[in-house]
């Protein structure tokens, strides 16, 4: 794994992305010596190719996705500060959090923010809208070549018909949220394991409610 | 009487000095280390070496924790093993947890996609982002003690002044006394191998030559077991492999050979390689037969096949000795055997080999090492301690074909040396992975959502 990893990163630092975040100190050592071993160029920053080099990750659908969900517009390498801020979504959301100062900035594993994450993985060209040529793009990544085209676009038509409210057959960030339904799975083993979290969507359900 | 006069009297008592030293310093190396190697024995010295360390590893460890604590420092620990916590679960029913628990209808009514199914493969491709059972095979495992070797310790700062006179103490044992008598030994070993086993091969082939083929050959690899300071166990002797068989094992470094070769004898198989790798295999063969192909015979798989099954099928052959990782992985785990040595259909005698990192690290990084940097880092760590498992021999069963018998053997491997037992391919270490993977991935889920539209037209 990296060389020298929990003395390369200053204490300030990891004082900060603990702020910032809210991981623990040996979450971020943990995260940080993941970081520097996937860096194979030892520039401090990663490209898309390091991230490609996870068989894990290059045999995932939507691996370039999730890839994609790394990097800032536009800009092709990430820092740690970066890598640390999109999985900081991924943390779950503690019952004291709750109570935190509401003045504060939201934190990044807030509901919101777990739920514009998921939306920006459909939404590519980052207007605020999942159309219909988005959603399809997606599922065409994950059921490959094994499902026609004709038959993938009634599913699509049928998703955004049950979503859409305002008739623009598309699906805004609002209209994901407030048909949504959230529920949490904790996957939690101990203050070395990371927590990931789930978001659940109902669609139907909350447009059946609404329509009655 | 000219330059005599000039000849300092001091001089003559270094040279008698340095005369003395030496003859006493090659004759312990005879007496201990050569002669028990040609013999077999052991005098228990490199035992003793082993528990005298452990105690001074402990020590440390304990000194830096203590350290750490006082400084209000956190140290830097790794673990073993995954750091997810995953369950096995597959695809469909995860997919179906997701939809159950985002909604309260009942599961009769499931529509054929939901857009909360992303979220399965996102949080399969975060997770695999934080933690990937592949790329952490391919470089050093980490340690939760510290062998006074700076470069296996991710907590090195300064604590004491003992720790670091101790490291520095270590420093100049391991280059100043250790690594020169190692590389002695390593050059002894390796150049009684290739002379004696060029004399043998003048001899007529018959019962003499192949006994004193292995006896040169045995002697040579213990020397080289000693150059390593190699401390090895071996478990289930009357298992070894016999003539007529095929012996394979996990594969960490090159030194895996030489700690089987130490013990018995092989035939090995290999690519030919020039400069000195070159003159060992071509003295070697001359002594008995062993397999060594030229660099375009390799592709070939048929001639591969062809001079394995040949060689095997001689009873008064060798053993053949075979990797079938193809490439080094770092002894936390098993990956994908190739099929090709299970396919030759003799009986296949499994070894599990694991290596005790607290005393050096035996893993070949190739892509971070070359040959040469990683012998002088073997030869200057403390020791290499390691363990071999002899395990009971294994046939191809009726029904099954080369690719299951490979993993049945690799599971019993991984099962008795501790480790994970692994499908992937240890080519990924370089290479891109397969796409077939993904598009098993995307069958398996397109077939959740078309499934469910032949049940909605049935009903």
């Amino acid at each position: 794994m990296g060389s020298r990893a929990s003395t390369l990163l200053r204490e300030e630092e990891i004082e900060e992305i603990k702020k910032e975040t809210g991981f623990s100190h040996s979450q971020i050592t943990r995260l940080y010596s993941r970081f520097t071993s996937l860096d194979k160029g030892e520039n401090g920053t990663l490209s898309r190719e390091d991230f490609q080099r996870i068989p894990e990750l290059a045999i995932n659908p939507l691996g370039d996705r999730i890839i994609n969900a790394f990097f800032p517009e536009g800009e092709d390498q990430v820092n740690f500060r970066g890598f640390m801020r999109t999985l900081a979504h991924f943390r779950p959301i503690e019952d004291n959090e709750k109570n935190k100062d509401p003045t504060a900035s939201e934190p990044l594993n807030s509901r919101t923010n777990k739920l514009l994450f998921a939306f920006q993985l459909y939404d590519l060209d980052r207007d605020d809208k999942i159309s219909r040529d988005e959603l399809l793009q997606v599922l065409r990544m994950m059921v490959g070549v094994n499902i026609s085209d004709e038959q993938l676009g009634s599913i699509a038509d049928r998703t955004i018909q049950e979503a859409d409210q305002n008739g623009d057959n598309s699906i805004s960030f609002n209209e994901f949220i407030k048909v949504g339904n959230l529920q949490h799975i904790y996957v939690w083993a101990g203050d070395h394991y990371l927590i990931l979290t789930y978001i659940l969507l109902s669609v139907l359900q909350d447009c059946l409610c609404s329509s009655v | 009487m000219g330059p005599f006069l000039d000849f300092n009297p001091f001089d003559n008592l270094l040279c008698i000095l340095l005369g003395i030293s030496f003859t006493v310093w090659f004759t312990l190396l005879l007496v201990f280390i050569i002669v028990p190697a040609i013999f077999g024995v052991s005098f228990g010295i490199r035992r003793l070496y082993m528990k005298t360390l452990l105690k001074i590893f402990e020590w440390a460890t304990h000194r830096i924790e203590r350290g750490a604590k006082d400084n209000n420092h956190l140290l830097y620990k790794p673990y073993s093993n995954a750091i997810i916590a995953k369950e096995p679960t597959s695809l469909e029913e995860e997919i179906n947890e997701i939809r159950r628990r985002g909604s309260n209808r009942d599961l009769d009514s499931a529509s054929e996609f939901e857009m909360s199914d992303i979220f399965y493969f996102c949080r399969r491709g975060v997770e695999s982002i934080m933690d990937d059972e592949v790329t952490k095979r391919f470089s050093a495992e980490e340690l939760e003690s510290w062998n006074l070797l700076t470069r296996s310790n991710y907590n090195f700062q300064h604590i004491s002044l003992r720790l670091t006179v101790l490291w520095g103490l270590g420093v100049v044992i391991r280059y100043g006394f250790l690594l020169p008598l190692r590389v002695t030994l390593a050059f002894t070993g390796v150049g009684l191998l290739v002379v004696l086993t060029s004399i043998i091969g003048f001899l007529p082939n018959g019962r003499m030559k192949n006994f004193l083929s292995e006896q040169v050959h045995l002697m040579c690899y213990r020397i080289c077991v000693r150059a390593l300071t190699a401390i090895i166990t071996y478990h289930d002797s009357e298992n070894k492999p016999k003539n007529g068989g095929i012996c394979v094992a996990n594969h960490t470094s090159p030194i895996d050979v030489i700690i089987l070769a130490s013990d018995g004898c092989y035939a090995m198989v290999g690519q030919i390689h020039g400069g000195l790798m070159g003159v060992i295999q071509k003295s070697m063969v001359k002594a008995c037969p062993h397999i060594w192909f030229e660099r375009s015979e390799v592709k070939d798989r048929h001639l591969v096949a062809k001079r394995l099954s040949d060689h095997v099928e001689d009873t008064t052959k060798l053993p053949i000795l075979i990797f079938p990782e193809g490439t080094c992985i770092n002894n936390t785990s098993v990956m994908m055997f190739k099929k090709g040595s299970f396919e030759i259909g003799s009986t296949v005698y499994p070894v599990a080999i694991k290596y005790d990192p607290r005393f050096g690290d035996a893993f070949w990084n190739s892509s971070q090492f070359g040959m040469v940097n990683y012998l002088l880092r073997m030869m200057s760590s403390w020791a290499i301690v390691c363990s071999v498992w002899y395990l009971p021999p294994m046939t191809r069963e009726e029904g099954e074909d080369a690719v299951q018998f490979a993993s049945r053997v690799k599971a019993a491997i991984a099962r008795q040396g501790g480790l994970v037992d692994l499908l992937w391919d240890g080519g990924l270490k370089r290479g891109k992975v397969k796409d077939t993977f993904k598009e098993e991935q995307q069958k398996l889920y397109s077939k959740m959502l078309v499934g469910t539209q032949e049940d909605r037209s049935r009903s």
